[in-house]
């Protein structure tokens, strides 16, 4: 076995690879770039290789600094984990020129699959089914509209390079075509300097679901059965599973067949992934194969019991695999959502800043968390937003389902915003319990964005529980103030008026051997738990059930997160409350007339003037930070009242810069 | 008998009814609570024993013999909050528009003088339109009595302004003298001369939340110590506030149980200090984690925003806490940081409350509009403070402390009691880059030169060791410690006593 490896990744992935090389009793080398000099994967490596500036096309693109660090390690191998250089036949060709064996594919299958219309081509000499279309490059948009009519509509329109969105177009019919073929071909040249297109059927209700296999090269081809990866936000997946709740066996060993098909005919030798598109009528289509290990591996991970690191790496020194397809069982159920430091409740905005509380829920049951962060560690501009990955694992769909909910629930993070809120909304949906998935899910049921999960009448009842039980620990305590006068020291109060998100309601609270009960009408909860005033995480026991919230203290009052929503409470005596109710309420100033800055930086310039008419989409400034330029567009059609900042003017998160009238 | 004790009664309600349905209507409707209604929020429930509830006042001109309302405009008392004596004076602007007439004064310096006696606070609820104009220089004399009393109180017993409603002309000045003043956003505004009389002699439009406003007085002028929502919540907040105040100056803060261990580290304060000495870092994430439960009243959060000043507990005992704040001006000592730091740290010191200094400064603030504005005579008023207060002082320089503001900011030299610096310190005269300018001033042509001279000086002072060899620093502690290591400092220091020379006063540069 190699004696040590390289990491040619940062960030979770790379301690994941680590994590399987340690165990097999591998030493590890990390590469890192400037910003990540105390990052997780630089601290767990054996050694560790400062390979540039942030950027990652000064450090973790740059192929010589990676086989220098090789050279200079002794590493005899690298994994390039995903990203980055993990699919770039030139790196291969390059370590393979040094002398160094690569832990992923050879570079003949890497350029095979690169290439959209190419990998069409092989998938469907190798029997395996493609989408209705033409894969051939078409030259005219008259050419365009005879070869929709001959595939019938709806069309997908796509870029041969595109890639996250970019220059696809959906046509309903011949007019469409002709628009979409010059905005997608226009489109591809501008981002990818390529801009052939092709055309193939547009398919309905569609579903990702794509087939993991591994081949050691050596004649034995598996394949790990399948991943669901619907749940997409702009063609980014948000949350994956294994199995997919829509196929059935025989489907299952059809496509694993066809994968297998194709992996043998590039003549596959590594861990790699097959993705369909999967209609209504479980017909299946190729999509593309990814020649590395993917994201949301762990998923079949857990419910196969292979390690797909160990397994490449194994494969890569060129051993045998010992498994065959009979090993390959379905056990359970795994969910993975990917954590990202984005703000789900403004449009997904990215957010960085610094993991001031990090608490992942480690320790929870059949819960794996995939992180490459601390507590203290910076989430910058520079590298994907990915916060951590959170895998869930059930018998069942339901249970893996209600453990990824609870780990959820019990995630802390504080300093920049995330998306967790979010995801314990997907995964609460009715609708994705029911395993009604497509690649639309999101946004059809979010069309206006997210605002907040609307809880149910049992999980509200938690919240009143939860904050009786805080307020309750907290008066409790304060009693115990010194310099009380003696004999008028403060009574221990039991009715309280709960006021969530502004709603009043009369709650009775009260001790009861080691728990708390809070009444409220004919409900009555009993609250367990060891909770400590200060922790930002509430677990304990709610009528019996393990509940997980989030407490942050503000003051007098309290904000609660727990299931997908976030509440402000105000617990006061039934006197405080009804005077309450004459507080006036406070308009909240209007946001949607404001453009404000998402992000601390300088203004570097204003592109309209106050009394312009702007478009949505229209450019209104630019806002440099660390480095990067941010251009921020109208969202709103209007005229501009007042610009409050001046090109050059350092700005604060939220800082209000344009207002309209 | 009977017939007394019924005129009792009809007396307490009409005194409990102050000006009647309307009037008290009219103040809900504007979103303010009654005299009252305030103080039951404000005190325990039931412990409000009313004084002088049948005063009336004595004027007879112009119709006010007539015109008599039991209590006269101000609800007075005393009761406790949260177990603890305090006094509690509440002007209701539903009788005669809360003005003060001399009886209205006379009601206020009562609870004053026995505040005094007893060594409990005083907490003003000011909403009055001003002075009774009907009694002329009567009320003019009530307001002086009051104000004597605010100095004569002031460093014996804790007082505390909340204006919710106006508060205008002389009446300023009693809460000006008091040790906080609080605000009700959008129903509260002091001035001195409000809108109209601006307007004629400035010739400046401007509306009354403008010029005096929560908003204002918290963040631009700072007069103010923090602004609330609204009545509810402000004066919950002033009850929260109180716990953390001990009830005179012969008493040390209280203390509550806490469940939060005083070992508890923190790993991740270990990289809160950035590489990059230019890069600035939260200063409230080191006092978040460092104090018992996160919790942290801070005083004048939206003013001097680079110095950080507030209540917290360690070991369930109030300390107070004062720090740079990197985020803003590169936490540099400027006029305002300087006022609004040194009165914090005088506070603490009429009420034997440890204070906890955090260090990163990379000096005071230069310009023309520091240097006319005095930055000399203000600045001056925080070393004074420093250097003449007795409590427990605690020091830890997190990462920059330079020139005069390092000796400023509770040095040794200034009698700290423990003073720790983490490894990231740099203690010295200035910037290694200013600093090699002047020693190597013929070297400035030669880039490499200078480079090479920086570095050189960097290595020297960039660290806590030359301040460590002198004593100045008593220790080099870990990041993650720091809680720990404060808690123990503390502890150590609870029964600390120095005495400063009689003297009839100091004369701090005003």
């Amino acid at each position: 076995m190699f004696k040590k490896i390289l990491i040619a990744n940062r960030g979770e992935i790379a301690c994941r690879v680590m994590r399987t090389a340690q165990r097999m009793g591998i030493s590890t080398v990390a590469v890192h770039s400037e910003a990540d000099a105390l990052a997780p994967h630089v601290q767990m490596a054996d050694e560790a290789v400062l390979i540039g500036p942030p950027p990652s096309s000064e450090s973790y693109l740059l192929i010589d600094r990676i086989i220098e660090a090789c050279k200079s390690t002794g590493a005899e191998a690298v994994h390039p984990g995903y990203g980055f250089l993990s699919e770039n036949p030139a790196f291969c060709q390059a370590l393979a020129d040094a002398g160094i064996a690569f832990i992923g594919p050879d570079v003949p299958a890497i350029k095979a699959m690169g290439d959209k219309i190419e990998s069409k081509k092989l998938a469907a000499k190798a029997g395996v089914s493609t989408v209705p279309g033409h894969i051939d490059v078409i030259k005219t948009a008259e050419e365009a509209v005879g070869i929709a009519e001959q595939i019938g509509f709806p069309v997908m329109i796509k870029a041969s390079a595109g890639g996250g969105g970019k220059g696809m177009r959906i046509a309903w019919k011949a007019d469409e075509v002709i628009d979409g073929f010059k905005s997608a071909a226009s489109e591809a040249k501008s981002s990818f300097g390529d801009d052939r297109i092709f055309i193939e059927k547009y398919i309905v209700e569609p579903r990702h679901i794509e087939i993991q296999v591994l081949s050691d090269g050596q004649g034995t081809t598996l394949h790990l059965c399948e991943r669901e990866c619907s749940i997409q936000r702009r063609h980014q997946k948000v949350i994956e599973e294994a199995p997919s709740p829509f196929l059935d066996e025989a489907t299952r060993e059809k496509m694993g067949a066809e994968a297998i098909a194709l992996a043998d005919a590039v003549q596959y030798r590594s861990a790699g992934t097959v993705e369909f598109i999967v209609d209504k009528d479980r017909n299946f289509y190729f999509l593309e194969m990814n020649t590395r290990l993917q994201v949301e591996h762990p998923v079949t991970e857990l419910i196969t019991g292979v390690d797909l690191v160990e397994q490449m790496i194994r494969v890569a020194y060129g051993e045998k695999l010992s498994l065959t397809q009979k090993d390959i069982r379905i056990n359970g159920w795994a969910l993975e959502s990917r954590v990202y430091a984005e703000d789900a409740r403004r449009g997904f905005l990215p957010s960085i800043g610094r993991l001031t509380r990090y608490r992942p829920p480690v320790g929870m049951e059949h819960v794996r968390v995939d992180d490459g962060v601390a507590e203290g560690s910076e989430v910058s501009m520079f590298y994907d937003p990915m916060i951590a990955k959170l895998c869930s694992w059930g018998e069942t769909r339901n249970q893996a389902i209600d453990r990824m909910r609870a780990a959820l629930d019990g995630f802390v993070i504080r300093g920049v915003s995330h998306n967790m809120d979010f995801l314990a909304a997907l995964v609460g949906h009715p609708r994705f319990a029911e395993g009604r998935l497509t690649t639309n899910f999101i946004a059809e049921e979010y069309p206006d964005g997210f605002q907040g999960r609307e809880l149910t009448l049992e999980e509200s009842g938690v919240l009143f529980a939860v904050a009786g039980f805080i307020h309750k620990a907290r008066n409790d305590r304060n009693a115990s103030i010194s310099g009380q006068v003696p004999r008028h020291e403060r009574g221990n109060r039991r009715d309280w008026v709960i006021l969530m998100d502004g709603a009043p309601h009369a709650a009775h609270i009260a001790s009861s051997d080691a728990a708390t009960l809070v009444t409220i009408g004919n409900d009555t909860w009993t609250v367990e738990s060891d909770w400590k005033i200060g922790d930002l995480l509430f677990s304990g026991r709610v009528n019996g059930k393990p509940v997980h919230v989030q407490i942050d203290i503000d003051g007098v009052g309290y904000r609660l997160t727990y299931a997908g929503a976030a509440f402000p409470v105000l617990v006061l005596s039934p006197k405080a409350a009804e005077l309450y109710e004459l507080m006036p309420e406070k308009v909240m100033a209007d946001m949607s007339k404001m453009v404000l800055s998402p992000m601390p930086g300088l203004l570097s310039s204003v592109a309209v003037e106050e009394g312009d008419s702007v478009e949505s989409g229209q450019v209104l400034c630019v806002i440099e930070a660390m480095k990067m330029e941010n251009v921020i567009r109208s969202t709103v059609d209007g005229v501009v009242a007042k610009i409050n900042a001046a090109a050059g003017d350092s700005l604060s998160v939220d800082q209000v810069i344009i207002e309209f009238e | 008998m009977q017939t007394i004790i019924q005129q009792l009664e009809e007396k307490r309600a009409s005194a409990r009814a102050g000006g009647g349905e309307r009037r008290v209507a009219a103040q809900h409707a504007k979103g303010k609570l009654t005299a009252r209604e305030r103080i039951d929020l404000f005190l325990d429930e039931d412990s409000f024993e009313e004084w002088d509830m049948f005063v009336e006042h004595r004027s007879t001109d112009f119709g006010m013999a007539d015109n008599r309302v039991s209590g006269d405009g101000v609800v007075t008392g005393h009761g406790t909050v949260n177990g603890r004596t305090v006094f509690v004076f509440s002007q209701d602007f539903t009788v005669f528009g809360g003005s003060l007439s001399e009886a209205h004064a006379e009601k206020i310096c009562k609870i004053m003088d026995q505040a005094m006696k007893v060594g409990a606070p005083v907490i003003g609820l000011n909403d009055s339109g001003g002075a009774r104009i009907q009694e002329g220089v009567a009320s003019l004399a009530g307001y002086a009595e009051v104000f004597q009393r605010n100095v004569m109180a002031s460093g014996v017993v804790p007082q505390i302004s909340m204006i919710m409603g106006p508060c205008a002309g002389g009446a300023v000045y009693s809460p000006a003298m008091t040790d906080f003043i609080f605000m009700v956003k959008d129903t509260s505004y002091m001035f001195v001369t409000g809108p109209d009389v601006v307007k004629t002699v400035t010739h400046e439009e401007v509306t009354h939340e403008e010029l005096g406003g929560a908003m204002t007085h918290s963040g631009k002028s700072g007069v103010a110590h923090a602004a609330f929502e609204n009545d509810v919540e402000a004066l919950l907040n002033l009850r929260r506030f109180v716990d953390f105040l001990p009830s005179n100056n012969r008493e040390k803060p209280p203390v509550w149980k806490t469940d939060d261990p005083s070992e508890r580290p923190e790993l991740a304060l270990d990289s809160l200090v950035p590489d990059n000495p230019n890069k600035p870092y939260d200063m409230k994430e080191l006092i978040l984690k460092m104090v018992d439960e996160g919790d942290f009243f801070e005083i004048q959060p939206d003013y001097a925003g680079n110095i950080l000043t507030g209540f917290a507990r360690m070991e369930g005992s109030t300390v107070g806490i004062v720090a740079n704040q990197p985020m803003v001006l590169a936490g540099c000592l400027d006029i305002a940081s300087s006022l609004k730091a040194a009165r914090f740290v005088r506070f603490c010191d009429c009420f034997n409350i440890p204070i906890v200094t955090l260090v990163d400064v990379p000096g005071f603030l230069p310009g023309t509009s520091q240097e006319y504005n005095g930055i000399i005579k203000h600045g001056a008023k925080l070393l004074y403070a420093y250097a003449e207060c007795t409590v427990p002082k605690v020091t830890l320089i997190t990462r920059k402390a330079y020139g005069g503001a390092y000796d400023v900011m509770a040095s040794k030299h200034l009698r700290g009691d423990v003073n720790y610096a983490w490894p990231t310190a740099e203690i010295a005269v200035m910037g290694p880059k200013g600093a090699v300018e002047i020693i190597f001033r013929e070297d400035i042509g030669d880039a490499a030169k200078i480079a090479e001279r920086e570095a050189e000086y960097r290595d020297k002072f960039a660290n806590p060791f030359i301040a460590g060899q002198k004593g100045y620093i008593d220790d080099v502690i870990l990041p993650r410690n720091t809680r720990r290591r404060v808690c123990r400092a503390l502890a150590m220091l609870r029964n600390k006593k120095i005495e400063n020379p009689w003297r009839k006063h100091g004369n701090i540069p005003l």
